[in-house]
This record gives C-alpha cells, sequence and structure tokens, in this order.
C-alpha cells in the first residue's frame, strides 16, 4: 500500500516542490512528506475498512487464526440478522425523524434570532446576547437531572419530542449565524427592501436567508451530525427498547448479541454510513467552515 | 424582534436555566425521583468529598484526558504541518483525516471494543504475529483506560488537525521569507515561527479538548458495558469516568440528589482546569513578550 502510493505520488510532488522551494525553502523532502500523509490516513480510514471486513465476514471467519483481511460474501445476511433481531429500520427511522427535525428547527429559530441580534437594535439587546453566550458555558449533565423530571411530569418520556423541543435551537448557531450575517448582509440591502415595504420576517426570508446560505448549510451539517451521533440524552430518556434512537440501539445490540460478532458489525457498519454519505456530500465547504469558526 | 429571539429564549429557560438552578436545589436533597424529596443539607456535598469512588472517576479522567490529549495534539500540529507544506491532495487527505471525526462513537467504541478483544482481538492478533504478547486491553484498569484515550485520539486528532491547519494558513508567508534570509531552515521556522504565532489555536484547542476530555462519557461507557456489567466502568471500574459515574448515579441508582451534586463537583472541576489550561497557554505568551 505504502509502496504503491509513494511511487504515484512521487512524481506529481517533485514538479510541487519546484514552486514551493522558491517560496518556503527546503522542506522535509516530498517524498517522506507524502508517505507519512498517506500512512496517516490510511490510519484514520482503516477502522471503517475493518468495520465492512468484519461486517461481512461470518462471526466464526473472524475468530479464525489468523483472521480474514478481506470483505466477504455475507454482507447482506449479516444485515438481515440486524433487522430480524432488533427494530433497526424503527430506530432508524427515529434517529432520521430526531435529526432531521432538529437540523430544520435549529437552522429557523437560530436563523431568526441571530438576525435579530445581528441587524436590529431594541432594548436589553446587549443583555440578551450574553446570556446567548454565557448558555455556552453550562454543560449538560447539570441540567440533565432536572431535564428528565421535567420530561417524566410532561409525559414525553420514551418519545421522540424529547429529543427535538430542548433541541430545537442553541446557543453556538445563534452565535454564530449573528458572525455570518454580520459580515455578509449589507444594511444597503436591507435599506432598499425596507423601503420596497418588506417587514420584519419578509427581510429575513428574502434579504437574509438567500444570502446566508452556505453558512446555514454549515450548520445544517453541523446539527444534524450532532443529533444523528447523540448518546446520553436519548440512553436517559428513552426508555421503551422498542422504540429508541439508533445509537441507544446499537449500544443495546452490542451488548445483547456480544458472541454474534458479523452482526453487531454490519450495525454499527449501518449506523455510521448515512451519517458518512451527508458529510461527503459537503465535506469541502464543511472543513473549511469549521476551520474558519475555530481560529476567529 | 421580540419573538424572533423568544424560541430560544423559552426554550433556555425550560431547558436551560430552570434546570441547573433545580439541579443546585436537588443537590441539598436526597431523592429517588419518587415520593416526596427530604431536606439534607450539604449531606450530599459530604458524602462527595469523603466518596472513594468519586476520586477514583476523577483519577481515571485524568488518566484518560492525559494519554489522549497530549499525543494527539502534537500528532494533530504534526499532520497540520505537513498538510500545510504539501500541495497536492491536500483537499483528499484533509477529508480523510477528518472521517474519523464524524463516525459516531458508539459504533467506532463497538468497533474498538472488539479490534482490542482479548484471544481474537485485531490489536493482539497483530502483536502474536510480530511475536510479542498479548495485551489485557479491556480487562485491566490501564488496559481500558489506555483503550479509551485510543478511541478518542482517533476520533480528534484529525479535527484538531484540520483547526491547526487553518491557524497555520493565517499566518502570512512574509514571516516565512524573513527567516529565510535569516537564515533559517525548515524545522527552524517551524519552531520559532509556527508554534509561538500558533498560540491562539492551540489556546482554543487545548481549551475544547480540555472541556470534552474532562466530561467524557460515551467511549467508556460503551466500551465497557457488557451483559453482565452496566455503567460500572468494567474492570477494576478503571473505566469509570467522572460523568459515567455521574450517570451511574443519577440513572442506575435514581439517586437524584447526590447525582446532582456529583454534577456540580464536575463542573467545579472542569471550570477550574479549563481556567489552568488557557492560563497555560496563554500565560507563556506574556513571557514571549517580555
Amino acid at each position: 500500500m505504502t509502496v504503491l502510493s509513494r511511487s504515484t505520488t512521487a512524481a506529481p510532488a517533485s514538479r510541487a516542490a519546484v514552486t514551493r522551494r522558491r517560496r518556503r525553502g527546503p522542506g522535509a523532502p516530498r517524498v517522506v512528506l507524502y508517505t507519512l500523509l498517506t500512512v496517516g490516513a490510511v490510519v484514520s480510514i482503516f477502522p471503517l475498512y475493518w468495520l465492512f471486513v468484519m461486517a461481512s465476514n461470518t462471526t466464526s471467519d473472524i475468530y479464525k487464526s489468523p483472521p480474514v483481511f478481506v470483505p466477504g460474501p455475507w454482507l447482506f445476511d449479516n444485515i438481515g440478522q440486524v433487522f430480524d433481531k432488533i427494530d433497526f429500520g424503527g430506530a432508524l427511522l427515529n434517529t432520521v425523524i430526531v435529526s432531521c427535525s432538529v437540523t430544520v428547527l435549529v437552522l429557523f429559530f437560530d436563523s431568526l434570532a441571530a438576525f435579530t441580534f445581528a441587524k436590529f437594535d431594541f432594548p436589553l439587546r446587549k443583555t440578551l446576547f450574553t446570556i446567548v453566550l454565557v448558555t455556552f458555558m453550562l454543560p449538560m449533565q447539570l441540567s440533565i437531572i432536572p431535564q428528565f423530571i421535567t420530561m417524566t411530569n410532561l409525559g414525553w418520556v420514551g418519545h421522540l419530542q424529547a429529543l427535538i423541543v430542548p433541541a430545537a435551537a442553541n446557543a453556538f448557531g445563534i452565535f454564530w449565524l449573528r458572525q455570518y450575517i454580520l459580515s455578509s448582509v449589507p444594511d444597503e440591502l436591507m435599506d432598499a427592501a425596507m423601503i420596497d415595504g418588506a417587514g420584519f420576517f419578509r427581510q429575513w426570508w428574502t434579504v437574509c436567508i438567500p444570502l446566508i446560505r452556505p453558512g446555514l448549510g454549515f450548520l445544517g451539517i453541523f446539527t444534524f451530525i450532532g443529533s444523528w451521533n447523540d448518546y446520553l440524552w436519548p440512553l436517559i430518556v428513552l426508555n421503551d427498547p422498542n422504540h429508541l434512537t439508533l445509537q441507544v440501539a446499537m449500544a443495546q445490540l452490542n451488548t445483547t448479541f456480544a458472541n454474534n460478532y458479523s452482526m453487531v458489525m454490519a450495525g454499527a457498519l449501518l449506523s455510521v454510513l448515512p451519517l458518512l454519505v451527508v458529510f461527503l456530500i459537503g465535506a469541502r465547504q464543511f472543513i473549511g467552515d469549521i476551520a474558519k469558526g475555530a481560529i476567529k | 424582534m421580540y419573538l424572533a429571539v423568544a424560541p430560544f429564549f423559552i426554550l433556555f429557560i425550560v431547558f436551560g436555566l430552570y434546570p441547573t438552578l433545580y439541579s443546585l436545589v436537588l443537590s441539598f436533597q436526597d431523592w429517588n425521583g419518587l415520593g416526596d424529596p427530604t431536606w439534607v443539607g450539604l449531606q450530599n456535598f459530604q458524602k462527595l468529598f469523603a466518596d472513594p469512588t468519586f476520586y477514583l472517576s476523577i483519577r481515571n479522567t485524568f488518566v484518560i484526558f492525559a494519554l489522549s490529549t497530549f499525543p494527539m495534539l502534537v500528532i494533530a500540529i504534526v499532520i497540520a504541518a505537513m498538510l500545510n507544506s504539501a500541495v497536492r491532495y491536500s483537499t483528499a487527505f484533509r477529508i480523510a483525516y477528518f472521517i474519523p471525526n464524524i463516525t459516531s462513537v458508539v459504533a467506532m467504541a463497538v468497533l474498538f471494543g472488539s479490534i482490542f478483544g482479548q484471544n481474537f482481538g485485531l490489536a493482539n492478533t497483530l502483536l502474536h504475529a510480530v511475536g510479542l504478547p498479548a495485551v489485557p486491553w479491556l480487562s485491566t484498569p490501564f488496559g481500558i483506560q489506555v483503550t479509551v484515550s485510543l478511541l478518542i485520539t482517533y476520533q480528534w486528532t484529525g479535527y484538531n488537525a484540520i483547526i491547526f491547519l487553518a491557524g497555520m494558513q493565517s499566518i502570512g508567508g512574509e514571516v516565512y521569507e524573513a527567516a529565510k534570509i535569516d537564515g533559517a531552515g525548515a524545522f527552524r521556522s517551524f519552531f520559532s515561527i509556527t508554534l509561538p504565532l500558533l498560540r491562539p489555536t492551540v489556546i482554543f484547542v487545548l481549551v475544547v479538548s480540555t472541556i470534552t476530555g474532562l466530561q467524557s462519557f460515551t467511549e467508556a461507557q460503551v466500551l465497557t458495558t457488557t451483559a453482565g456489567s452496566t455503567n460500572s466502568g468494567g474492570a477494576g471500574q478503571g473505566g469509570l469516568t467522572m460523568v459515567l459515574y455521574f450517570y451511574q448515579q443519577a440513572f442506575g441508582f435514581n439517586r437524584f440528589g447526590y447525582g446532582a451534586a456529583i454534577a456540580w463537583g464536575v463542573f467545579l472541576i472542569v471550570v477550574v482546569f479549563t481556567i489552568i489550561s488557557w492560563r497555560f497557554t496563554a500565560g507563556r505568551k506574556e513571557e514571549a513578550r517580555s
């Protein structure tokens, strides 16, 4: 693997090295650089490959010595077993419902609030925005017991709204979108819209939203991934074993069927794949935005 | 306009502010969730200060934090530096390095549980193949801590590398030009230009790593939960992190009052160490200036 990549990357690397060397002086030799980077990338991807290998073989193949190192033909068998043993389809559907609802609600509420904080002056604006920033700092476990009590009183324990409603707006999104709006929605456009008689919601919808679409894209993917992978809160508030989210169902599958490795791995693979697809669609933009947000 | 910001504040009051205040009240009470709570004053906190398991969970958390954070930061900076000088395939590399971060913790913990299994795990198989003895990864406290740390390192190194890379790219090329004219080589420039100018990014990454690392839960919970042992942290309670102990007490044993006291204890520890790690990195800035 490394030998192969070394020979394929060396040629373009040397060409690039000529231009780089002028700018930055001699770096580490290109071949070493690309080899190390490739090894790192292989380490990053390997667990997913290994997950696929185990999910597509039988448990006894995995337990063999030496074990199999290549994908086998049993993937769909194993997936079929997952769906037989637990309500995997239901868990998948629940996760999709929760993640999509949370994402849409967060985009809606956060963009409205961010738009207001960025573009309008009103009494208590500063105080309210400070409160938004402070809520960043409050850790989940401080509020989690009373939140569970609230859910019990509302009769929401075991229901999906217990996951959706508390997550429907968040401080991070408001803060992030506000920065985005400040830098990408010019006041002149807002004034022009106002002269045309657009009210608050019209301005938000026709002026602000189209201009901040890339920002919404980032926040959307970020929220979706977070919601999809959430574990602690669903573990607490969903108590019906037949009505779970993917992550909780996965953890349960792992403890209940510990000796049926290949099936458990098939479940794990299924729980990762949809997210991987969503991520790969917007990966380039998303990675750029994550980095931008951090160094601001 | 107030209508536009109202949803957030309503949600914040109902699911953020009120529960936080309520948990402060709860921490002075004894309650199992049924019947009436009883007021016990400072008893929960006295118990907490004398609770050897709580101290064990603090110790476990910091061992895992140290084993994962420091290697992770060093590797991430090295990867970022390499990505910063590589021109070809940089998008493909960045995507590859970022992927571990978006795969769910639960699925990866399940996978790591198999890779680091005692008898048929890939890790021990490979060790055996090169003539080394099998390592009891998940059956000793330290083995569990190492495995949990490896999982955290796996999932967060690439993410941090991307952040460091962005920090490095915001450093202007002129500084490097000047250093080159002064005769500085690649390693010299890295240590005397890149690292010092990267400090704000290092502060950000270290603070975020401290906050998330000290509150790690899912990795240890999934890796150490078997049919016979739930939320106890596995062998010798080696995987019992602070937040896992909180979860065990509050939701495993329905000790809502004591759980709330643990949550406040954890919160104070996280705040103190976040400030320390911030001072630690920001403090050096003063030295550099003088």
